[in-house]
């Protein structure tokens, strides 16, 4: 049974990641803005933002990851969307497969889809300068990291793919979380915010990630950042899945 | 009893907050027959077709496929059954051949690249098995749609208007196809607004209306039902059209005729 799972699984996720192969424009776009947040925040505000010592593409990166990974999981909603829309999941539910491998399918995909952006987004900061000294289990603990972070972020996606009315409401889910990098230690330090808004920054998810991955870039000590990160990922994940799962459920009644 | 009887349907009933769609529902479809369902607009046809095939669980009443009951034993109804859906359900990135190969690959079956190959050439899709779906013509998308649901050879094939939208060259293929099927001993329950379409395909037909079968049974049968003046006065011997027309004039009330007198306009318009 569950080897079966596993097969359908990887026959619907070969059938999507086809789909992304045929549009690559879905990656273009996804690593688009990001690079624009890049540009813009190093050569014409980083010049004015205050972060210490240390370069400051090298500060930004961390944040400017996470917006790659916002930016990216609202083509899986839309994707699944249209899926549903285009009555294709009706026939495979009609089928003799395992009925989670749907959604697993949209899950892997939109990972490799976004491990492919923040790639490239990573590149174009070792153009602009971003250096790191992080050794393999560094880069191992950050990778860990964005994964948590994207699928916890992918099962947000599902459950916007599943309830959304129309292809605009599928992927509008995603720009309150591009934003939430905003508010946070992504773009400055958050000793320099007012009070509610420092309160509000230091407590979200965001700044306990960003703060890490920087962390891990910069060779330094992570302390419980590093858990208050996993937590997160591990907790909106849990819920997302949850709902996701629910909301699959329910649709057969 | 259900060794003969692939489809069995008692008492289903299904409602959407206040509109109540179904109202109990009772038919049978004896294995390898063509069983028509016929109806109007939002009679309800889809509806119960999507619970026959797990998409939908009833409010009460039971359906078995195969002697599997609907809701209790949906993997197992799985097995057995495929779907064509009211709209094509293909993948439009996909090229037509790997939309055949992808339903092949996740019935579990061997070779899919070659039963990708017969059903393209079966359904003269051929040529243009290997361009994206996208490019087909409507008719072009239902050949494959159909084609999808053939796969693994499932002895019980649900098909919800096959035929609307297509041309009458493409409607003749549908129904050799659905002829075919029958000849190989597989049970085909087809929905239809088009009288003539039941009237040539099936083996049973049954009229659904405001939610109940309203008559049931082989064209003959149904055919009894039209009042002897009537059969007196005609030449030819009535079509189902006429039947059916007899049927609700006895059967829905004074409002909901002036609906079903329009519906049955439209459906001489299309002929
Ligand atoms: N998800 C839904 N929510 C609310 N009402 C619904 C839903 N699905 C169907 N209905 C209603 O149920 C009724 C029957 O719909 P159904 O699609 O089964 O009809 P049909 O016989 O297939 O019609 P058609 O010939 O137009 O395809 C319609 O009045 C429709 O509006
Ligand atoms: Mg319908």
């Amino acid at each position: 049974m569950t080897i079966r799972a596993f097969g359908d699984t990887a026959v619907l996720t070969g059938r999507s990641l086809r789909h992304i192969v045929r549009s690559p424009d879905t990656i273009i776009t996804t690593a688009v803005m990001p690079i624009a947040f890049l540009l813009l925040f190093v050569y014409v505000f980083g010049g004015a933002i205050d972060t210490g010592a240390g370069s400051y593409v090298n500060y930004l990166l961390p944040g400017i990851l996470l917006i790659t990974v916002a930016s990216g999981i609202a083509y899986t909603a839309y994707r699944l969307f249209l899926d549903l829309k285009g009555g294709i999941v009706d026939r495979f539910q009609s089928m003799p497969i395992a009925r989670s491998s749907v959604l697993w399918a949209h899950v892997l995909t939109s990972l490799v889809a976004n491990a492919v952006s923040l790639i490239v987004v990573v590149g174009v900061a070792l153009l602009m300068g971003f250096r790191t000294g992080a050794g393999v289990s560094s880069w191992l603990a950050v990778t860990g990291i964005l994964t948590a972070f994207t699928l916890a972020l992918t099962w947000i996606a599902v459950v916007a793919g599943l309830s959304a009315k129309s292809v605009d409401g599928a992927s509008a889910f995603s720009y309150p979380l591009i934003f939430l990098p905003f508010i946070s230690s992504a773009f400055v330090p958050t000793e320099t915010m007012p009070g509610p808004v420092r309160w509000f920054a230091e407590n979200q998810p965001v700044t306990s990630i960003v703060n890490t991955i920087r962390g891990l870039f910069a060779e330094q000590p992570v302390g419980d950042d590093i858990w208050t990160a996993v937590g997160w990922c591990v907790g909106i994940l849990v819920v997302a899945y949850g709902c996701s799962a629910m909301i699959y459920r329910n649709r057969v009644s | 009893m259900t060794a003969e009887t692939a489809i069995r349907v008692r008492g289903l009933r299904k409602s959407y907050r206040d509109v109540h769609v179904l109202r109990g529902v009772d038919l049978d479809a004896p294995r390898g027959s063509v069983f028509a369902l016929l109806g109007s607009n939002g009679a309800g046809k889809t509806t119960a077709v999507r619970i026959l095939s797990t998409l939908l669980t009833a409010d009460t009443g039971t359906a078995t496929v195969h002697g599997f009951d609907v809701s209790a034993q949906a993997a197992e109804v799985r097995e057995v059954i495929s779907l064509t859906g009211q709209f094509a359900a293909v993948d439009e990135i996909l090229s037509g051949r790997e939309n055949l190969v992808l339903v092949a690959r996740l019935r579990h079956l061997k070779n899919a690249g070659g039963i990708a190959d017969e059903l393209l050439a079966r359904f003269a899709l051929a040529d243009a098995g290997r361009r994206r779906v996208s490019t087909y013509s409507g008719g072009m998308r239902r050949r494959l749609d159909i084609a999808m649901s053939l796969i693994g050879k499932p002895p019980v094939v649900f098909l919800d208007e096959p035929t609307t939208g297509l041309d009458p060259e493409g409607r003749m293929e549908v129904w050799r196809t659905v002829k075919e099927l029958a000849r190989g001993g597989t049970t085909v329950l087809l929905t239809t607004q088009y009288l003539e379409e039941a009237e040539h395909l099936a083996d049973r037909i049954a009229i659904l209306h405001e939610g109940r079968i309203i008559a049931n049974g082989t064209l003959a049968e149904l055919k009894q039902l039209m009042p002897a003046a009537t059969v007196e006065y005609v030449e030819k011997q009535p079509g189902l059209e006429e039947i059916f027309l007899a049927i609700i004039g006895t059967a829905g009330g004074g409002r909901e005729a002036a609906r079903d007198g329009a519906a049955a306009s439209d459906w001489k318009g299309r002929r």
